[in-house]
């Protein structure tokens, strides 16, 4: 169980300190599908971060199973069992998708196990186990490749920031499934999903709305999304693609 | 078998992948003389006259042949330089090993300068692969100051993959090449210094035939206090294509100048060059640790992909 009491985070500005996250408690259960939208700009890509160890509260505590691990580093949260799919995936020079995965699963895997993981994601597998982890590959396969590292981990608790951006609604389906498929995989591993998508509410088993980096709202899907349906926290595939966001 | 010692076998396993003889023609070189040689029904490996170096010819028409001249010094205070000419006749096909490797545990500087230089026939292709290794915790240096001249005559193509990743404290490195028509060249140098070490590189590639290219890229690594400088320049005399490449990265106390210079002496020339230099991207990091690395561990990794 993953625990955030208090959590406040806060960065430089011209204008003296801003919040960007301000005094968030909430926990993801075991086992549980939790999405957290709201508008962008919200504070949920650094709350993202903030559970990952890439950034560090200035206030507040975060917990893993009653285990204090706010002042621990990526690397140990890592091993604790804390997975996240970048929103932006970072390219490489001469780091293969393969070694990628090796290094996502901790041991020494084949060719065969790499390539079960890429075709989870929808990719063809010999297409791409080889080639660079670099801007030869779309946003899209990016993307894929990012969530497939994550899939490779088998982490207890997995946080995907944006997971669809860039993916094309065929393979929107198979994201959800992806997630049905981890959690049955991993007994009791939780999933945090960032996302706006109607159709990711809609299998969360629990919904936090994040705005102006407070919890506006916080609760079971039933209760959540009458709320938030057809404002910017939740949008549908068909406005999405409108957007931008297609890659 | 050669009759070589511990060390330089394993100096022959690092620059040329070798556990024997190879098959196919070969000179290996150890401490300053031969010890082994085989010549091929189409390949030649002479000594020269003098005793300066090997003459090594091709015959026309040879496909698919390899030749291994490996050099290993383990002995300290030993300084050498060898003149290799290589005359590869037309229409060929063949792979060429060098490399050399040099263990210093004694407190006299060893050198090895090799002279390479490269006559290709017409239509002919040439790999030439070419790695420097040193090892040894002597106080004597380990110096490597390879020259490599290639002419090209029309229609043919080398590959050069020239690699320097551990233990040679100073190497100044010069390659020159001038290509005829049709000619292609294409160079993947990669280079790494640590602790005081020194590098330079130095191309001077000239395009004189018409539908001739260039495409050279260098990749360094310069960590510590040392230092590297890369001087690419590529001339365009003729309707040809030419690119550079310098990518570095920088760390610790590392220091590089790359200066790449293009000369267009025809207005058919194309020429591009590139070059970066920067520490590891702070994401690059952080994506790897969040796959369960260590900073250090995350560090090894981009670097080894970075200099594959």
């Amino acid at each position: 169980m993953l625990e955030l009491k208090n959590v406040s985070f806060a960065v430089d500005g011209d204008d003296g300190e801003k919040e960007i996250v301000r005094n968030l408690s909430m926990t993801v259960d075991d086992g549980k599908f939790v999405v957290i939208t709201g508008p962008n700009g919200g504070g949920k890509s650094t709350l993202a971060k903030l559970i990952a160890g890439i950034e560090k509260p200035s206030e507040g505590q975060i917990l893993l199973d009653g285990k204090d691990i706010t002042d621990l580093g990526i690397t140990e949260r890592a091993n604790l069992g804390i997975g996240y799919a970048f929103q932006q995936p970072v390219k490489f020079k001469g780091i293969r998708v393969f070694d990628l995965l090796k290094i996502a699963s901790g041991q020494t895997i084949t060719i065969k196990e790499a390539c079960s993981f890429l075709s989870e994601v929808g990719l063809c597998a010999k297409d791409y186990i080889e080639r660079d982890v670099n801007a030869s590959l779309s946003g899209g396969e990016l993307k894929r490749i990012e969530i497939a590292t994550v899939l490779a981990r088998k982490t207890r608790l997995s946080v995907f920031d944006e997971p669809e951006a860039g993916i094309d609604l065929w393979s929107f389906q198979n994201l959800v499934r992806i997630f049905e498929k981890m959690q049955t995989e991993t007994r009791d591993s939780a999933i945090l999903v960032i996302s706006h998508q109607e159709r990711i509410l809609n299998i969360a088993d629990e919904i936090i709305v994040l705005s102006g980096g407070r919890i506006e709202h916080q609760g079971s899907r039933d209760e959540v999304l009458p709320k938030i349906l057809g404002t910017e926290a939740a949008v549908d595939a068909c406005s999405r693609l409108n957007g931008q966001e297609v890659i | 078998m050669l009759q070589m010692d511990e060390i330089q076998k394993r100096l022959l396993d690092e620059v040329a992948g070798l556990h024997d003889v190879p098959t196919g023609a070969y000179n290996l070189r150890a401490n300053g003389t031969s010890v082994g040689r085989q010549s091929t029904a189409s390949i030649d490996i002479e000594s020269k006259e003098d005793g300066s170096g090997l003459e090594i010819t091709v015959k026309d028409g040879t496909k698919n042949e390899s030749i291994h001249i490996p050099v290993v010094l383990s002995a300290s205070g030993l300084t050498e330089t060898v003149y290799n000419d290589f005359h590869v006749g037309d229409d060929c096909d063949v792979l060429i090993i060098a490399g050399c490797g040099i263990d210093n545990c004694g407190r006299q500087d060893s050198e090895h300068d090799g002279i390479h230089r490269f006559w290709v026939g017409k239509n002919s292709k040439v790999k030439y692969v070419e790695k420097h290794y040193g090892s040894g915790d002597g106080e004597g240096k380990r110096i490597l100051n390879p020259v490599t001249e290639v002419y090209m005559d029309d229609g043919s193509s080398m590959e050069m993959e020239m690699v320097q990743i551990k233990g040679v404290d100073s190497t100044e490195r010069k390659t020159v090449a001038e290509l005829g028509a049709d000619c292609h060249l294409v160079v993947r140098e990669r280079l790494m210094t640590h602790g005081v070490q020194e590098a330079i590189s130095d191309y001077d590639v000239r395009l004189n035939g018409d539908g001739s290219s260039a495409d050279i890229v260098s990749r360094g690594v310069a960590r510590d206090h040392s230092y590297q400088k890369l001087d690419l320049k590529i001339v365009g005399n003729a309707e040809c294509s030419g690119h550079t490449e310098c990518d570095s990265i920088i760390m610790d106390d590392g220091r590089i100048l790359a200066v790449p210079s293009l000369e267009a002496n025809s207005t058919e020339a194309a020429l591009i060059h590139e070059a970066a230099i920067g520490k590891i991207a702070g994401e690059q990091l952080t994506k790897l640790m969040t796959l369960g690395l260590t900073q250090a561990e995350a560090e090894e990794q981009i670097i080894n992909g970075f200099l594959r």
